[in-house]
């Protein structure tokens, strides 16, 4: 199979002796990755040899491994190329676990290259021995141990296929030091064959028919669009579907941005923290129309009474999604670019036939839904900031070009709802994992993917902490990303829940890092010790100064410390475990449907 | 619960047991018997997995085993197309007495005695689940000293190889 790539044809007669780490080199080369984020250590040592002198490959030396694993997933997420991370043997490696289950979760294409023992010393408990692969298995799409240099370029020429095609997902390559060190000749493109790997791409005909008649069918449709919509790339032609259907639609977390959020007919975000209008909208619905989600329990709530009148169609590239947590009624295993495409032709097939689905009526209760429980947040009497605002202000004056990319906790789950995304990948965020220190990493690697754009890490002040040593990273190689933490001087999200189920009693949330001014760490101070430029705003009047402030610095990473007031929480609210029924818009307020329906 | 028989044709390459023994467990799915052994190609392994699940849970066991690099195929063999058998050793106490009494009851089973020792007889059993069950309640009396059992293999009945089609490097 031809793994693409510039390399010059090479074979065996003439191919030149090197060593397994050059041929490592040479292959990252002949692959076309352009950027590695790594940290060396004794048993990838012979791997930064040749890879100082690569013209080709930058590798960015990051501060920590999780770091490393991070910056590639946000390096994927904005291109949507492969990223790399390297690292080496034992906690170098284990270092990369984090990233590498978030990639798994988030189906992030990533490949993770890292040392090992001299393989005579693998099982010996050997200094910095670590059985990575087995560590790996479960959070990986595939892995290696490579201990014969010949084969270092096959292994990473199918590493970088499996973890682009299909469902893409991370793949670990762990090569022993000896056979980095070992000579071998480089032959490109190497002879390689995936007998138990056929990811399949075609969508089912019939099913597609099958589709599209309910679809004519149905009163009160509804897109369910995920991930995997941004994954395959099909926002266009999904717009297009949704022009052709007037389908009202909801997109997930990870699809956030795959319908522009100024469409009419985009009702915002499911689950949990979702929109009262697009969690009714699934609850109501009569058919779900499926498109590369997962029916993951952050959005369904309690699965049993969740969409109970739905039947479901459920479209996904991985057959094992299908059924999983909900029958599907009718499956669709492809690639939702394909899926999609198919969809519209089937659709339009019936449209110009006279079948044209009736959703009028439909349409126009979801709207009223979306117009009667707007998003919204109530302002503090006392002058001090909302966080709610200073993200509105943010996605405004940062506009639709930026990428934003969020941790994990109260600040990501505004960041989903006050940023208003238009176009694919300019949202990223660790959803499956919900990994805290996600964000300043990837930032960096979305940066370094698309050094024209705007990048902003939202963070929170609980997960900036867990990360924030790549921002020297950032700022030696020249990656001025922007970070606004939302300093509620607590671990938010948990404090949200011991507010609201813990009689609010708030064990070990309180990170003492701005209320009653008591600052540790001083993030400004802290950002200047990097030699960042830090910013600090307390007062809703300074907001959009200070943004515009840190929009104007662009050969230096910017830190704002927005000191935000800590008693503000996430609404609209699915309580864990219950019927989503029962949202939330604000503590213990629930719509009440019965004027409607 | 519901026991299905699976064959899984796999690669023959260091780990792919451990991927799939770890596959079972962390998706929480139940092996009742496990049996792995070469087959008629040198570059695959065959494994024989009986697992208690639902029907439901089943299709995941199956897609999610798909989804492994390394699996080449999996096959659900139906207990009456199929043929099953697993393998028996068991050591019974016996002296001049009862040693006649076990080789016949043995022999009833078409099990094998193996080894013969003063105080003991070892027997060799083949056969599905149930008939060595039985054969245990019958010998159960004189004594069992020491029993092991191999996980079952299975294979389809019919002149049709599961092996045939899908395996276009083998």
């Amino acid at each position: 199979m031809d793994v693409g790539g510039p390399a010059a044809q090479m074979n065996g007669a003439s191919a030149p002796k090197v060593t397994g780490a050059q041929s490592l080199v040479m292959a990252l080369e002949a692959i076309g990755v352009d950027t590695v984020f790594g940290i060396p250590g004794g048993a990838i040592l012979p791997a930064y040899d040749p890879l100082m002198d690569s013209t080709k490959v930058r590798h960015i030396l990051v501060r920590h491994e999780q770091g490393a694993g991070h910056a590639a997933e946000g390096y994927a997420s904005a291109s949507g190329r492969v990223g790399v991370c390297m690292a080496t043997s034992g906690p170098g490696a284990t270092n990369l676990v984090t990233p590498i289950a978030d990639a798994y979760m988030d189906s992030v294409p990533i490949v993770a290259i890292t040392g090992q023992v001299p393989s005579r010393s693998i099982g010996t408990d050997a200094f910095q021995e670590a059985d990575i692969r087995g560590i790996t298995m479960p959070i990986t799409k595939h892995n290696y141990l490579i201990t014969d240099a010949g084969a270092i370029p096959r292994a990473i020429a199918e590493a970088f296929h499996i973890a682009s095609t299909g469902r893409p997902g991370p793949v670990l390559v762990d090569i022993s030091k000896d056979a980095l060190t070992a000579e071998t000749t480089f032959v490109w493109p190497p002879k390689f064959d995936l007998p138990g790997y056929r990811p399949v791409a075609r969508p089912h005909g019939k099913q597609i028919r099958e589709a599209a008649r309910l679809i004519r069918g149905a009163h009160r449709p509804v897109l369910y669009v995920g991930g995997g919509v941004i994954r395959s790339g099909a926002s266009d032609v999904l717009r297009e579907f949704l022009e052709l259907t007037q389908i009202p639609v909801v997109t997930t977390l990870m699809a956030r941005g795959a319908v522009q959020d100024s469409h009419p007919l985009n009702l915002g975000m499911p689950g949990m923290h979702g929109t009262v209008a697009a969690v009714t909208a699934l609850q109501k619905s009569d058919l779900l129309i499926t498109l590369g989600a997962r029916f993951d329990d952050r959005v369904t709530g309690q699965l049993s009474t969740f969409a109970p009148d739905a039947k479901v169609i459920h479209a996904d590239i991985d057959p094992a999604e299908i059924s999983k947590n909900r029958v599907a009624d009718v499956p669709i295993v492809g690639d939702c670019k394909d899926v999609i495409t198919d969809l519209i032709t089937a659709v339009r097939g019936e449209q110009e036939a006279g079948h044209r689905g009736d959703y009028e009526q439909w349409r126009a209760q979801v709207a009223q839904w979306k117009a009667t429980f707007p998003l919204g947040y109530s302002a503090q009497d006392d002058e001090s900031l909302s966080p709610q605002y200073v993200i509105e202000r943010l996605g405004a004056i940062s506009g639709p070009e930026s990428v934003f990319v969020a941790g994990v906790g109260q600040h990501q789950m505004w960041a989903a709802q006050f940023v208003q995304y238009e176009r694919p990948n300019s949202w990223i965020t660790s959803g499956g994992l919900g990994t805290m220190g996600f964000s300043v990493p990837a930032a960096m690697g979305a940066k370094v993917a698309q050094p024209e754009r705007t990048v902003w890490s939202i963070d929170g002040d609980g997960c900036f902490q867990m990360t924030n040593q790549e921002l020297a990273t950032c700022v030696i190689n020249k990656i001025p990303i922007k970070v606004a933490i939302i300093n509620n001087s607590s671990l938010g999200m948990v404090r949200q829940w011991q507010t609201l189920f813990y009689n609010e009693r708030y064990s070990n949330t309180d990170l003492h890092t701005s209320h009653e001014q008591v600052r540790v760490p001083d993030f400004v101070k802290l950002a200047e010790a990097y030699g960042c430029v830090g910013l600090r705003c307390e007062s809703p009047a300074d907001v959009d100064t200070t943004i515009k402030a840190a929009m104007e610095i662009n050969d230096l990473p910017v830190v704002v410390d927005f000191v935000v007031h800590r008693d503000a929480m996430v609404w609209p609210m699915v309580p864990s475990g219950v019927s989503n029924d029962l949202i939330q818009t604000a503590r213990g307020m629930t719509p009440a449907w019965d004027r409607e329906d | 619960m519901s026991k299905h028989t699976l064959s899984v044709l796999v690669e023959n390459k260091p780990g792919v047991l451990t991927r799939i023994a770890g596959l079972f467990s962390r998706r929480g799915f139940n092996i009742d018997s496990l049996a792995v052994g070469p087959t008629e190609h040198p570059d695959v392994s065959r494994m024989t997995v009986v697992v208690d699940v639902e029907e439901l849970p089943l299709e995941q066991v199956t897609k999610q085993l798909n989804k492994l690099v390394e699996v080449l195929k999996v096959v659900e063999l139906a207990g009456t197309a199929s043929v099953q058998r697993e393998i028996l050793l068991v050591k019974v106490s016996a002296d001049l007495q009862t040693r006649s009494h076990i080789i016949e009851t043995a022999h009833l089973f078409r099990a094998k005695i193996v080894d013969v020792a003063a105080e003991a007889v070892t027997i060799e059993a083949t056969g599905n689940s149930d008939k060595l069950e039985a054969l245990l309640r019958i010998l159960e009396p004189f004594g069992i000293k020491e029993l092991v059992q191999s996980g079952m293999v299975a294979i389809g009945r019919g002149a049709r190889s599961i092996t045939d089609r899908s395996l276009r490097s083998a």
